[in-house]
């Protein structure tokens, strides 16, 4: 959705602020957000993309105005209460009112660190020769779902050049409501800068982007 | 102990030292491990695998091989992911790694602009900047003014080339060797990678910020 996550291009959010010492946390109830939804997340009630999604349609404003995991939070009560887990007077409360659901599983400490560092690919065997070729030249589609997508805005109806064939992946379009995985043919597709920024952008300099097949015409 | 409280500036409930997000959190929290939806000891084991464990020590290693063993470098270049685990380093938020090479002709800058994509077995969580409006909206438009502000200035002639981690590969930047380095062994050169040159916001120690012009 053209949310307030798209924010490639924007202008106006003023310079890059490093901080001195960067914790990695900055209170302890954000070590509780990140890990509450990387273990909500495996329970399978929803995937990573449907995370995405929860996030980027939160209003423009409120997503604005808030710390990086204060999203995670909104969109983490959000998710529990759209599955059904538990309602919002549960979760104001702290207490369960009503019986817990069933969940395909649970993250244990036992073998967590292995799990973790073994990772959870999100590629699949290709069903479909690709369409394009490494040098190809495409339109990215000038495309505006409603739903979740991951094609940037400052490349729709851009031309770019296919640079890398990726594979096939997870369609996060799809797959974000659990409508299915649709493994897709992925592409590295770089655009010049001045084809996406006119005269502002410098000559030679390029920005990929890694597109879906379903997010490109041939040109 | 209702009055004990009475110096804390925020605005909560009588009685609670909690500010209203940490009340919201505890809140979640107790509720999701009544339900048996979580263990919290796996979310203590989690917060202690990625603020302690992963960061970009790991990285920096890979860089470091990459510069002193060619075959490695031509590997990790062709098929990034495989030549990482050679050195033992993978998971969550690195399945599918590329790894893309700083040349005197081309810088490369990786950014998340939909969210906060970063290569987490290599250089960790991502820092606040990373995730932050100003850079996700500035990396693409304005990538040299941005490392203007991490005091990178490259030489007019190097183009630069910006990684949007729009799916789930994840890009890490192998930067240039340090010059006068030839003696040192992997460590010594690891300890040269910053993370930010990995990222590509940063050069690793001893290169000097703005390049030397030289003599055609």
């Amino acid at each position: 959705m053209n949310g307030a996550q798209d924010l490639g291009g924007g202008q106006g959010f003023g310079p890059v602020v490093p901080e001195p010492d960067e914790p990695v946390f900055h209170a302890a109830w954000e070590r509780r957000v990140f890990a509450m939804a990387m273990a909500m997340g495996f329970t399978g009630a929803w995937n990573l993309d449907g995370s995405r999604a929860a996030r980027e349609s939160l209003p423009p404003a409120e997503y604005l105005a808030s710390s990086y995991y204060a999203i995670w939070l909104r969109a983490l009560e959000k998710q529990v209460a759209a599955t059904g887990l538990a309602t919002p007077a549960e979760m104001e409360s702290g207490k369960a009112a009503e019986p817990a659901k069933p969940v395909a599983r649970v993250l244990s400490r036992d073998g967590l660190e292995e799990r973790f560092r073994a990772g959870f690919p999100s590629s699949r065997a290709a069903e479909a020769p690709a369409r394009f070729a490494v040098g190809d030249a495409v339109l990215a589609r000038n495309m505006h779902p409603t739903g979740h997508t991951r094609l940037p805005r400052y490349v729709r109806g851009k031309r770019g050049r296919i640079v890398r064939v990726d594979g096939v992946f997870v369609l996060p379009d799809t797959n974000a409501s659990l409508a299915g995985e649709n493994p897709t043919w992925l592409y590295t597709v770089a655009f010049t800068a001045q084809e996406l920024w006119g005269e502002s952008g410098e000559a030679g300099s390029v920005v990929t982007v890694a597109a879906f097949e379903p997010y490109l015409d041939p040109a | 102990m209702s009055h004990d409280h009475a110096h804390h500036a925020h605005d909560h409930d009588h009685g609670s030292d909690l500010s209203p997000i940490e009340a919201r959190v505890r809140a979640l929290e107790s509720l999701l491990t009544e339900k048996g939806y979580i263990d919290p000891a796996s979310l203590d084991a989690l917060v202690e695998l990625y603020e302690t464990k992963v960061g970009p020590h790991a990285g920096a290693r890979v860089v470091a091989r990459a510069w002193v063993d060619p075959d490695f470098r031509a590997r990790l270049l062709a098929d990034a992911t495989p030549a990482i685990a050679e050195l033992g380093i993978g998971g969550r938020g690195g399945e599918h790694m590329v790894v893309v090479e700083n040349t005197p002709e081309t810088h490369n800058l990786v950014v998340c602009t939909l969210c906060s994509c970063y290569p987490w077995p290599v250089l960790g969580l991502p820092p606040v900047w990373y995730k932050a409006p100003p850079y996700r909206a500035r990396a693409v438009i304005d990538p040299r003014g941005v490392l203007a502000e991490f005091g990178v200035t490259l030489p007019e002639t190097t183009r630069i080339t910006v990684w949007d981690s729009t799916a789930e590969t994840r890009y890490m930047v192998l930067p240039l060797r340090p010059a006068e380095t030839e003696g040192f062994d992997e460590a010594a050169l690891a300890a040269l990678v910053t993370r930010d040159a990995m990222i590509g916001t940063g050069l690793p120690k001893g290169i000097p910020a703005a390049p030397v012009e030289m003599p055609v």
